[in-house]
């Protein structure tokens, strides 16, 4: 007996063997049959073997499917049997079912399986499918946002069928919109009601539209949606999905406000210093900035391979550039014009045109173009209403950084002490033994090497050019007398604030109207208090 | 009207004789040689050349209304040239309603900009622009009006120094920004040009260039007598006494605000009318004008004459705009840095301009010469000029 019942084991093992390469068989066989309808001139049964081809579950099926989108699908017009011609030029086919290539395949025999755009919709559709099979949770998103732009029953059903097993929280939500954008159309209300209810906060534009347009009225005036529980509840979502639309809107508004502001903010500090802490007018003050500017396009042109590490080394470069042309300034010019502000003004704004001239010879007029390092370009998508390009984002945190920096150096250095100690009585510094010569220079020097640091991170935020600097010089200006004079925080303050008022005020009056406004505002607010937000206090605001 | 200081200053003033004198010639002998001499002549003067100096009269008109404020009164301002453009556009405007249908896209009374942006009819501003006294009026009220607001507000609250200095340069700024938006009705970035006609007679004939280089020369001289009426007046004598020592003046009793406030709304009106006379002559205005370089510029002619003089600050504008013309042709690239220079220069060695270097040339060759001690010349308007501020 051991003999016969080797021989059933070994029976039945065959059989179990042969079930699958037998059902494999007439797979493919189905698979063919189904192919070849593919090879139909009617876009009709085309759609129709596509999906056929689905149902099938074919390992190959998504390779077919997608080389039909991007017109490589290829039959031979003798045997019908299709082909998948390879991405490259030279024409290359390998069969469709077993994806072995086809030697000597000569272009001629051979014609190209044609699509429409409905077709392709499905196709994209079918192919967005597959691919809810990857592991990773960002290629499944991106099919899912593909199925969402055209849903059938079929899709839907896909969906409701993985929306259960989906583990990653954004693609399940992506999901559950979708079908609850489907179930909008569905007869019963209940469901309407409950697909409303589902897209309660969510911040997808296309949720946002396809409900606002369930609210509307149609041409004959009566209301899109006919069930008036429904209505009331999407009004209400709506309501809610506005809201939150309006806040993140606003977190915008507020990010770009900052970010323009801290740009201000780096112009200005500079001055702040000169201005603030000296007394003196430096109108070269922007073509400080715009050396700054152009030393890191010079460094990009040093370091051509390592664009990243140019623009960081730019930073003290730019410092050392634009500060070294500053205590040549100061020992030139300004300290023969102390006490004298307007006169330094004027000599200042000499000194502007003559830098300007210089930039222009040695660089010519044209902008030059900076590069953007890869880890400065891009943007943080935090949702779908709302993200923060990543160079004004490290523009802002840029600007806190100097500005901390600043204020600890003007606090807790040596230098710091005497720069204030003069600010407040030169004469009493010079008795205590601060050599106030020396001291001035140094804050001259500091105030217009932070302009060229400033420099550094305009050229990552607008063209580079000889006229970079009178386009800041204003508005820089105005921070420092907006937040009063001396006074750091005010300028800090007051630079934030300007850019947001600026930004709150340019959907409503367009950018160049805007500027006009705060301008007048501004000269508005001087009237007012014409020290600013935080004027000096005690005797060294008498001077 | 008391005349009778400004008569004294007259007759004891040596620069204001030698102003005088030379616009008497320049103003009689430049039309003359340009209409009598045959184009032949080397002495004739070419449109060109006079058109030239009819706007450096223009200019000079622009440079003693900052000189009246700046070199008397002590407020400098980096926006003179808002009211000078003020002025323009409101000339300009004239200017282009005279084109009547003569425009290119011939609409009887749309200029040709409006046509261009699709405006149906005139904008309410441009109403009364068709007739030359009303323009007239405007090339003071405008201007006036606004340094009046602006003065008002400011003096008023005590701005002063570089902080008005800065929010003057805001205000010409918000200006430009604002003339260049198309949707303002002023032309936008073109401005207005292609003038036809001024009070009937064409703009380009020789005849009316003739008719506003002497027009020029006799507004600078008028501007010149009451700028120079003012400052030899008591009140000139306190708006002078503002410019030394603003709160012992505001101390002794006298309200400073109004007497800034007078002199900062004539000087505008002043620069207007310059600007009302410039833009025929050089047949363009357009929002550049109000560019802060421009204001910054005055400001440079006015330093680089001699400040708190008048006869210094047409000086300067003469000279340094010569100096413009001859380096924008010859060496294009070295004007900025030449004037980029002149300004550390001046403002470093001479802080009393050219005429200050003649005045001390002349003290020193009259001490030099004189075994008795001479008269002293210069008059107190002169020697508080190099205290102020």
């Amino acid at each position: 007996m051991p003999a016969s019942i080797q021989l059933i084991c070994r029976l039945s093992l065959l059989l179990l063997l042969a079930i699958p390469i037998a059902a494999q068989a007439q797979s493919d066989d189905l698979f063919v049959e189904r192919l070849e309808l593919l090879t139909a001139n009617n876009f009709k049964q085309k759609e129709q073997a596509v999906a056929g081809l689905l149902n099938l579950r074919h390992p190959n099926t998504k390779a077919v499917l997608q080389a039909l989108l991007d017109g490589r699908l290829y039959y031979e017009r003798a045997s019908k049997r299709v082909v998948i011609r390879a991405a490259e030029d030279a024409f290359s086919v390998a069969d469709a079912v077993t994806l072995t290539p086809i030697p000597d395949a000569s272009e001629d025999a051979f014609s190209r399986i044609t699509t429409n755009n409905q077709l392709r919709k499905n196709l994209r559709g079918a192919i967005a499918a597959f691919e809810l099979d990857s592991p990773d949770a960002r290629v499944r998103l991106t099919a899912v946002r593909e199925m969402l732009r055209s849903l059938d029953e079929d899709t839907v059903a896909l969906l409701r069928e993985r929306v259960e097993q989906e583990r990653d929280d954004e693609v399940r939500a992506a999901m559950t919109s979708g079908i609850a954008l489907f179930d909008l159309d569905n007869e019963d209300a209940g469901v309407r009601l409950a697909a409303v209810e589902r897209l309660r906060g969510s911040l997808n534009s296309d949720v946002y539209n396809r409900l606002r347009a369930l609210i509307e009225r149609d041409d004959d005036g009566n209301p899109v949606e006919p069930d008036p529980e429904v209505r009331a509840v999407a009004i209400d979502v709506v309501n809610g999905i506005e809201t939150r639309r309006a806040f993140y809107g606003s977190l915008e508004t507020l990010f770009f406000g900052l970010s323009l502001g801290s740009v201000l903010v780096l112009a200005a500090i500079g001055l702040a210093i000169t201005f603030g802490v000296m007394g003196v007018i430096n109108m070269a003050h922007g073509e400080l900035i715009m050396l700054g500017a152009y030393t890191t396009y010079v460094m990009q042109l040093l370091l051509p391979d390592h664009i990243g590490a140019a623009v960081l080394l730019a930073i003290p470069a730019a410092f050392i550039v634009s500060g070294a042309t500053g205590v040549l300034i100061e020992r030139g010019i300004v300290r023969f014009l102390y006490g004298r502000p307007l006169e330094t003004l004027l000599a200042t704004f000499g000194v502007s045109l003559v830098l300007q001239q210089l930039v222009r010879d040695i660089f010519t007029a044209n902008n030059r173009p900076v590069e953007t390092p890869a880890w400065m370009a891009g943007s943080l998508q935090i949702n779908e209403v709302f993200s923060i390009t990543l160079n004004r984002a490290y523009v802002v945190i840029f600007t806190l950084l100097v500005f901390g920096l600043l204020l600890a150096l003007l606090s807790k250095t040596t230098l710091g002490l005497k720069v204030r100690a003069v600010a407040q009585n030169r004469n009493m510094a010079r008795a205590m033994g601060v050599r106030t010569e020396w001291v001035d220079a140094m804050t001259f020097g500091l105030g217009a090497g932070i302009a060229g640091v400033a420099g550094v991170a305009l050229s990552q935020l607008t063209n580079v050019g000889p006229n970079l600097g009178q386009q800041y010089i204003i508005d820089s200006f105005m921070v420092v007398v907006f937040g009063g004079v001396g006074n750091l925080w005010g300028t800090l303050i007051g630079g934030m604030s300007l850019g947001v008022v600026n930004k709150l005020l340019e959907p409503y009056a367009g950018a160049v109207l805007a500027k006009i406004f705060v301008l007048v505002a501004l000269i508005l607010f001087i009237q007012r208090r014409p020290r600013g937000l935080f004027p000096q206090k005690g005797r060294a605001a008498e001077a | 009207m008391h005349l009778q200081p400004l008569l004294d200053v007259l007759r004891r003033e040596r620069g204001t004789q030698v102003f005088f004198v030379l616009l008497l010639i320049v103003a009689v002998g430049v039309p003359l040689l340009h209409a009598a001499l045959p184009a032949s002549s080397p002495l004739h003067i070419s449109t060109y050349t006079m058109t030239l100096i009819g706007k450096y009269l223009t200019y000079a008109l622009l440079a003693i209304s900052v000189d009246l404020v700046w070199g008397y009164c002590g407020i400098l301002s980096l926006g003179h040239a808002a009211f000078f453009a003020l002025g323009g556009y409101a000339m300009g405007m004239y200017l282009m309603r005279q084109i009547g249908p003569r425009g290119v896209y011939g609409h009887p009374i749309l200029p040709d900009f409006m046509v261009f942006l699709n405006w149906k009819e005139l904008p309410w501003f441009w109403y009364g622009f068709d007739m030359f006294w009303f323009a007239a009026l405007m090339v003071v009220l405008v201007p006036g009006l606004l340094a009046f607001v602006f003065g008002w507000f400011a003096f008023r609250s005590r701005v002063t120094g570089v902080y008005l200095s800065i929010i003057t340069q805001a205000l010409t700024f918000a200006l430009m920004l604002a003339f260049f938006r198309n949707d303002m009705g002023f032309g936008g970035n073109n401005g207005l040009t292609d003038f036809k006609e001024i009070l009937g007679f064409d703009i380009n004939a020789s005849g009316t260039r003739i008719g506003l280089f002497i027009a020029s020369a006799v507004f600078l001289a008028l501007g010149y007598l009451a700028c120079r009426y003012i400052t030899s007046s008591r009140a000139g004598r306190v708006v002078q006494a503002v410019r030394d020592a603003e709160s012992r003046t505001r101390f002794l009793g006298y309200r400073v605000e109004s007497y800034k406030l007078w002199v900062w709304v004539f000087s505008a009106v002043l620069a207007g009318i310059a600007g009302a006379l410039y833009v025929p002559q050089v047949g363009i205005i357009n929002p550049s004008e109000f560019q802060p370089i421009n204001s910054i510029e005055v400001v440079i002619w006015v330093a680089v004459g001699g400040r708190g003089t008048l006869y210094g600050a047409v000086a300067g504008a003469v000279l340094v705009n010569y100096a413009k013309t001859y380096f924008t042709a010859a060496l294009p690239e070295y004007w900025l840095y030449a004037l980029g220079t002149l300004f550390v220069l001046v403002t470093l060695f001479l802080p009393r301009g050219v005429v200050g270097l003649v005045d001390q040339a002349r003290d020193a060759l009259a001490k030099r010469r004189a075994s008795t001690p001479a008269l002293p010349t210069a008059d107190s308007t002169l020697s508080s000029a190099q205290r102020s501020p």
